[in-house]
């Protein structure tokens, strides 16, 4: 599901203007105009810019590379890697590809959403984590295999994922203890 | 030409050609579910498997190509097997109940299952998700029916260039449906209906609204009219094991009056008078343009198909002053119906209830557009698909084949063969030239039996340039001009004629586009399947009954020059302003 509200600029990895934001996009569509294969980066870049695809931003895509909306839609939905949600500060990633699932992926799965609440895809009320699967990050020697963010766990026990949590949940308890604004 | 066997019968075909085409020469029957003629061949849905003689694996007889000295079987034991489990896979996913479903008798699904014999389900699994979506006017989709075998996507893509369809998600979750599987009213769809022409099963079809006229005919404070278009009477017949270009139209009056009706009359009607109306416009435009020299928004385009105008809303909303501004021909009889013929019967506009009979799933959305309202109440409340007709009469019973030639109601049932032609692609533009060239020449169109053969049949895009040699001296402007007009049907074909109009590289003073392949007689809610074979013989019917008519041009039809002397006076009248004419709104892509 898109959600109707515009991108905000609260949950994004930019801190710019959301014109600015729309600004660059309009350039990175233009540079990919009329260019085979070009939906794809162009979504990719869009997402690290927003943080997440909304609405208005896969509208601004679809008329300006001259795609059906549906089929924009279709290429966002069809790939895990795009979120149509803001996306939460990490996200956390179940591998289930044969060697992960063969392996305990599906318990680590279910360990992960009872520890973090939420279902796969969705993200946590504080916007800390958002949880959700892969196909195979190419770590199948060690499974079962997570990743959060850029790194990748290994040989993860259901028992172990709040252990491997914490570190990421403790630098914002820090700040929030000290004031500061995160 | 290669030669190969089919079932030991030695066919010889095209190069290039199928499996599939080589079997249907050979007179043998292979069964599909995604494969539709001329539009798609995809291999998806593996019900038209054969085996192939030194061929490892079976293949899907749509998409294999044929060699020469193949020897294919297509019935052996191995293949019916293959065939077997295939459906029966799609069964287990398949969440519908055939009694109740509105396909039930007309779903291929249903048909192939019985052709290949299944009789248990051996594969219990999860059903497909459940989504309905009941948003729009037209239409009701239900995933959980769908079979994925795409046809609806290739056919808003790829024929109607719309793509509101597409398959969203993967794997087991895949759903084919508008953007991020939202409901079909948020996204620019023109409510043509093809889809559920094409859809072989119950996933998506006209919303069915029989009910609602079964209420009014049973409510003794109404009282309820039908209209019927010129393109059912050469469709509905199909819905009753006549061949497809059988015409009907007698016995479709007389089913009608046993349904209950009031009055029968035929929107060939309004059919004439779209002519008289929208014909003086185009002449006022071109005058404006050729003689004042001023901006005149040419070519005009016609405005009877209610797709087309959708469309034209949603991606080509600086087009709207070249629109027409006649209401369809539907719509102004149900404005007719209301206030001259309502005024007749000494009835208010508020006890009548007009109910239209049309080949389209779109006009169900025209007649829900609130502008749509001459009288003060819709100018028409029920529009039925020739479908639903079809329902409706048999479930009261009525034995089609037997019924006698019944005849319409006069006045409002009277017409000319103009309006027949209405029915098929490039029949607006014919009829509007029938009355539009004699008005300024004096003279009768100067073409063999009054056929303008150039924009006739199924070429996607078709033109005609008449060069006008003298005229009448009220039109001397026009004097040696030539008059160049277009048409075209489906709208992935307009919208190729529009692109050439924007970009120079053609210029017409008029043109007709209608929303469905082959016009009206296509409909999205014409009986299925229609083939191009199909649609030919329909174009054919409608082109022999206009030429069996005493009167072949609506400026000729009595009861329109009676409409006209007691009622509106003249054409683009004030009053005919009123009650015949609309505007038009952009509309946004995404809500
Ligand atoms: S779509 Fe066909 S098979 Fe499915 S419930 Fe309807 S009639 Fe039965
Ligand atoms: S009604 Fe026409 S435009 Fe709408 S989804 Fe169906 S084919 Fe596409
Ligand atoms: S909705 Fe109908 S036509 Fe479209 S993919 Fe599903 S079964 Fe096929
Ligand atoms: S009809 Fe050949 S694969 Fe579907």
């Amino acid at each position: 599901m898109v959600t109707d509200k515009p991108a905000q600029a609260g949950h994004c990895p930019e801190t710019a203007s959301r014109e600015e934001l729309f600004r660059r996009l309009d350039e990175l569509i233009a540079g990919y105009q009329g260019q085979a294969g070009g939906l794809i980066p162009v979504l990719q870049i869009a997402q690290g810019l927003f943080g997440h695809l909304p609405a208005d931003v896969v509208q601004r895509i679809s008329a300006g590379l001259g795609k059906p909306y549906s089929e924009v839609a279709g290429v966002i939905t069809f790939y895990s890697f795009f979120a149509t949600r803001p996306r939460g500060r990490h996200v956390v990633r179940v591998c289930l590809g044969t060697a992960c699932y063969v392996r305990g992926g599906q318990q680590v799965l279910a360990a992960l959403k009872k520890e973090l609440g939420v279902d796969v895809g969705e993200t946590t009320p504080d916007h800390l984590f958002t949880l959700e699967v892969a196909r195979c990050f190419g770590a199948c020697g060690l499974a079962p295999a997570i990743s959060i963010d850029d790194e990748v766990y290994q040989r993860v026990k259901p028992s172990k994922v709040r252990e491997l949590l914490v570190r990421y949940r403790e630098p914002v308890r820090a700040a929030a203890a000290q004031g500061v604004k995160s | 030409m290669p030669k190969l066997t089919i079932d030991g019968i030695q066919v010889e075909v095209a190069e290039g050609a199928t499996v599939l085409d080589a079997a249907r020469q050979a007179g043998v029957r292979i069964p599909t579910l995604c494969h539709l003629e001329n539009i798609q061949a995809i291999g998806a849905c593996r019900v038209c498997l054969v085996e192939i003689e030194s061929h490892r694996d079976l293949a899907a007889a749509c998409v294999m190509p044929i060699a020469d000295g193949m020897q294919v079987h297509t019935h052996s034991p191995r293949v019916r097997a293959a065939r077997r489990t295939v459906v029966e896979l799609l069964l287990s996913e398949h969440d519908g109940d055939c009694p109740t479903c509105s396909r039930n008798e007309d779903c291929e699904l249903q048909a192939v299952a019985r052709e290949l014999g299944i009789r248990e389900n051996r594969y219990p699994g999860e059903k497909s998700r459940r989504r309905e979506d009941a948003s729009t006017p037209a239409l009701v989709r239900n995933t959980a029916k769908c079979i994925l075998c795409r046809r609806c996507v290739t056919v808003c893509g790829d024929v109607q260039g719309v793509t509101a369809l597409f398959p969203q998600y993967r794997g087991f979750k895949t759903a084919i449906g508008p953007a991020f599987d939202q409901d079909l009213a948020t996204v620019a769809c023109v409510q043509c209906g093809q889809c559920a022409a094409v859809c072989p099963v119950g996933a998506i079809t006209e919303r069915d609204q029989t009910d609602e006229v079964w209420a009014a005919l049973s409510d003794p404070h109404k009282c309820v009219v039908v209209q019927t278009a010129p393109a059912i009477r050469a469709a509905l017949g199909e819905c009753f094991g006549y061949p497809p270009g059988t015409l009907v139209k007698g016995k479709m009056v007389s089913a009608l009056r046993r349904l209950g009706f009031h009055s029968v009359f035929d929107t060939n009607f309004a059919a004439d008078l779209t002519i008289m109306e929208e014909g003086t416009e185009l002449l006022h435009r071109l005058r404006k343009a050729l003689a004042d020299g001023k901006d005149a928004h040419l070519p005009m385009f016609t405005s009877c198909s209610p797709g087309w105008i959708r469309y034209a809303e949603y991606f080509h909303p600086e087009l709207l002053p070249n629109l027409s501004t006649c209401k369809s021909p539907q719509q102004m009889m149900g404005a007719v119906l209301k206030t001259y013929y309502a005024g007749k019967l000494g009835r208010k506009p508020a006890e009548m209830f007009v109910v239209a009979v049309m080949p389209c799933t779109a006009k169900k959305a025209e007649a829900r557009r609130p502008e749509m309202n001459a009288s003060g109440f819709s100018d028409v409340d029920v529009v039925l698909t020739t479908r639903e007709l079809a329902r409706m009469i048999r479930q009261a019973g009525i034995d089609f084949k037997a019924l006698g030639e019944g005849q319409m109601d006069s006045p409002l049932g009277e017409s000319t063969g103009a309006a027949d032609i209405f029915a098929n692609t490039g029949g607006v533009m014919e009829a509007a030239l029938r009355t539009a060239c004699e008005l300024i020449t004096g003279r009768e169109l100067p073409f063999p039996n009054l056929h303008v053969r150039p924009l006739a049949g199924l070429a996607g895009v078709k033109e005609a340039s008449i060069p006008i040699t003298e005229t009448v001296p009220a039109w001397s402007f026009l004097k040696g001009a030539t008059l160049h007009v277009a048409v075209a049907h489906g709208l992935g074909n307009a919208r190729q004629l529009i692109e050439r109009i924007r970009s120079g590289a053609a210029h017409y003073h008029f043109v007709e586009i209608m929303t469905c392949p082959g016009g009206c007689i296509g409909g999205g809610g014409q009986p299925r399947l229609t083939s191009d074979a199909v649609r030919q013989a329909r174009l054919a019917a409608i082109y022999q009954e206009d030429e069996h008519r005493a009167l072949r041009k609506s400026h000729e039809n009595p009861a329109i020059q009676q409409l006209y002397a007691d009622f509106l006076g003249h054409p683009l009248s004030h009053k005919a302003h009123e009650l015949l004419h609309t505007k038009y709104t952009p509309r946004p892509r995404v809500s």
